[in-house]
């Protein structure tokens, strides 16, 4: 398992999947925009407001998907002490957080002209809210520390917190939601998906998933880079230091190694 | 339990004799609440309207500012690394310092909240339901922030990070312990309210100790 | 074709949240390949580097990377 953290096996494994990936995302996001804005019908009571489903929907799927992504590597984590663990959640946070904020402000974009507000308090919009401060509050963690190892296993512990919170959560803004329900101004149940909305959706769906791995690859690489840096520049002082010693180049799956190598 | 008692009253000790703590977080407590009706006016129906999530939210917030502070201290000067090394489980230690805590903070809120409903022109009816949602709510807080506090150690600007991590997951008991006032002030059984706060506050007692010992190890790898 | 982009009077919004969510997604991507390629090339200078400096102390033939 662990082997698969290395640098050199993740570029191994991911650089045949990244051209794959990255045309898969232009190809299925291409077609997912043309049935959305030009070959599926107007809602017969939104209208073509609800054109702007095909993104509100696939946005809040990939704000949870990434949560969800980010807890089970915050338990692998904990479990395995697996280094690639950490740096996948790390690397999928912004954008998760990205996803959630779009699905709030294309819900908002949806609600001012069907509920003529751009916000309501209502369950689902609140818990999405709550989800990017959860987000916001993981990125602000990971960020805080001068070594980034130590950010990234804060911020594991954190996500699996707040992802045994969100039922919690979820719960109790329903729960409110119901006693403080206003006069039913607003229809919250969307449109019924019709076969015509379906696959547009399916499409987008499908595109943003892709999407995000594609940005994991490249975010999963960011990171790695930088450990190697941080570690190449520990390294790097040492030689300074002490010019008579000789110091092996530090492995690529750094940060352990930069004490190692002393 | 020993190790249980002992950090528990050298916590209490502690605060006892810097004395000050306490009395800042109900000060801040009741500076926050005489905001609101600065903010919103003093028409009494409306305060009263408000009142029950005025006095828990400046209570969250009484609450959180007190938080850093649970383990910065002992971070700093070693005592939490001595703690990580003791053969007593640290999951139970750490449970002795969010008591103290608790003791610290969220008991004197809890005597200084009816005052604040007092002038904040609350219904009586309230009171007694307050009082015990705060009393189970106040525990679940310092247990939940603790796992806050605990990660945030050898952060830069720990304290305004804490509140960010910390606040979203207080949600679920504002949500009940205003509610339970609510429902009070309505005439209705808050039973229901008070119950789903007591299973809270037992979920967080049975599993926040062992997130917060293991946020606490990891710091001090 | 005015019709197309007025979207039932909708257009506003419509084309609101699509550019928004375009320029996030493409702002993110273009971010990380900026920042990805100045990563290697960093890492890639500090490798030559300390290279240079311990080959030029062991007095031998420079390793390949």
């Amino acid at each position: 398992m662990h082997r698969f953290a290395k640098p050199s096996v993740f570029l191994k494994l991911t650089d045949p999947l990244l051209p794959w990936l990255s045309g898969a995302t232009a190809i299925l996001i291409a077609a997912g925009l043309y049935f959305a804005l030009f070959a599926s019908p107007g809602d017969y009571q939104q209208g073509d407001t609800v054109r702007i489903m095909y993104l509100h929907v696939p946005a809040a799927w990939m704000g949870l998907f990434c949560y969800v992504g980010m807890a089970v590597c915050g338990a692998m984590s904990l479990i395995w002490k697996h280094p690639l663990a950490d740096i996948c959640a790390r690397a999928t946070a912004p954008i998760g957080a990205t996803f959630t904020a779009l699905c709030l402000i294309t819900g908002s974009l949806w609600g001012e002209p069907m509920w003529g507000t751009w916000w309501v308090w209502d369950a689902r919009l609140t818990s999405m809210l709550i989800l990017l401060f959860l987000y916001l509050g993981y990125i602000a963690l990971v960020n805080a520390f001068d070594d980034p190892e130590r950010g990234s296993k804060a911020g594991s512990a954190l996500a699996l917190v707040g992802a045994v919170n969100v039922p919690i959560v979820k719960f109790s803004v329903d729960w409110w939601n119901t006693l403080h329900q206003p006069a039913s101004i607003v229809r919250m149940d969307g449109p019924t998906v019709d076969p015509s909305m379906q696959l547009p959706l399916a499409l987008m769906i499908l595109g943003f998933t892709c999407y995000y791995f594609v940005m994991l690859i490249l975010r999963v690489r960011l990171e790695l880079n930088e450990r190697r840096i941080r570690a190449l520049q520990l390294s790097g002082m040492f030689d300074e230091r002490s010019p008579g010693q000789n110091t092996d180049t530090p492995s690529y799956d750094a940060g352990h190694n930069a004490e190692a190598s002393q | 339990m020993n190790g249980f008692l002992a950090i528990l009253q050298r916590d209490l000790r502690l605060a006892l004799r810097q004395g000050a703590d306490s009395v800042m977080v109900v000060a801040f407590f009741i500076v926050t609440t005489t905001l609101f009706p600065f903010g919103v006016g003093p028409e009494a129906n409306i305060l009263a309207r408000i009142a029950s999530g005025v006095i828990w939210v400046s209570a969250l917030l009484a609450a959180m500012l007190s938080l850093e502070r649970v383990f910065q201290t002992d971070y700093e000067d070693g005592t939490l690394e001595l703690l990580t090394l003791s053969p007593v489980s640290l999951e139970l230690l750490v449970l002795g310092k969010v008591c103290a805590h608790w003791l610290t903070t969220g008991l004197p809120l809890i005597i200084a909240a009816p005052l604040m409903a007092v002038m904040l022109n609350m219904d009586q009816d309230g009171f007694v339901t307050l009082m015990l949602a705060m009393l189970l709510g106040t525990p679940a807080l310092s247990l939940i922030g603790a796992i806050g506090a605990a990660l945030i150690l050898g952060a830069r600007r720990g304290g305004v990070l804490v509140s960010l991590l910390v606040l979203p997951l207080y949600i679920p008991v504002l949500i009940f312990g205003a509610g339970a006032v609510e429902a009070a002030l309505l005439g209705i059984s808050a039973t229901a309210q008070l119950q789903i706060m007591a299973a809270i506050l037992l979920i967080a007692l049975a599993a926040t100790p062992f997130a917060t010992a293991h946020a606490v190890r990891q710091a001090m790898e | 074709m005015s019709e197309f982009f007025s979207m039932g009077g909708y257009g506003g919004y419509i084309w609101g949240s699509y550019a928004i969510t375009a320029i996030a997604m493409i702002a993110l991507l273009v971010a990380t390949l900026r920042s990805l390629r100045n990563s290697r090339i960093e890492r890639d200078q500090l490798e030559a580097v300390l290279q240079s400096r311990r080959s030029r102390r062991n007095k031998k033939a420079p390793k390949a990377p």
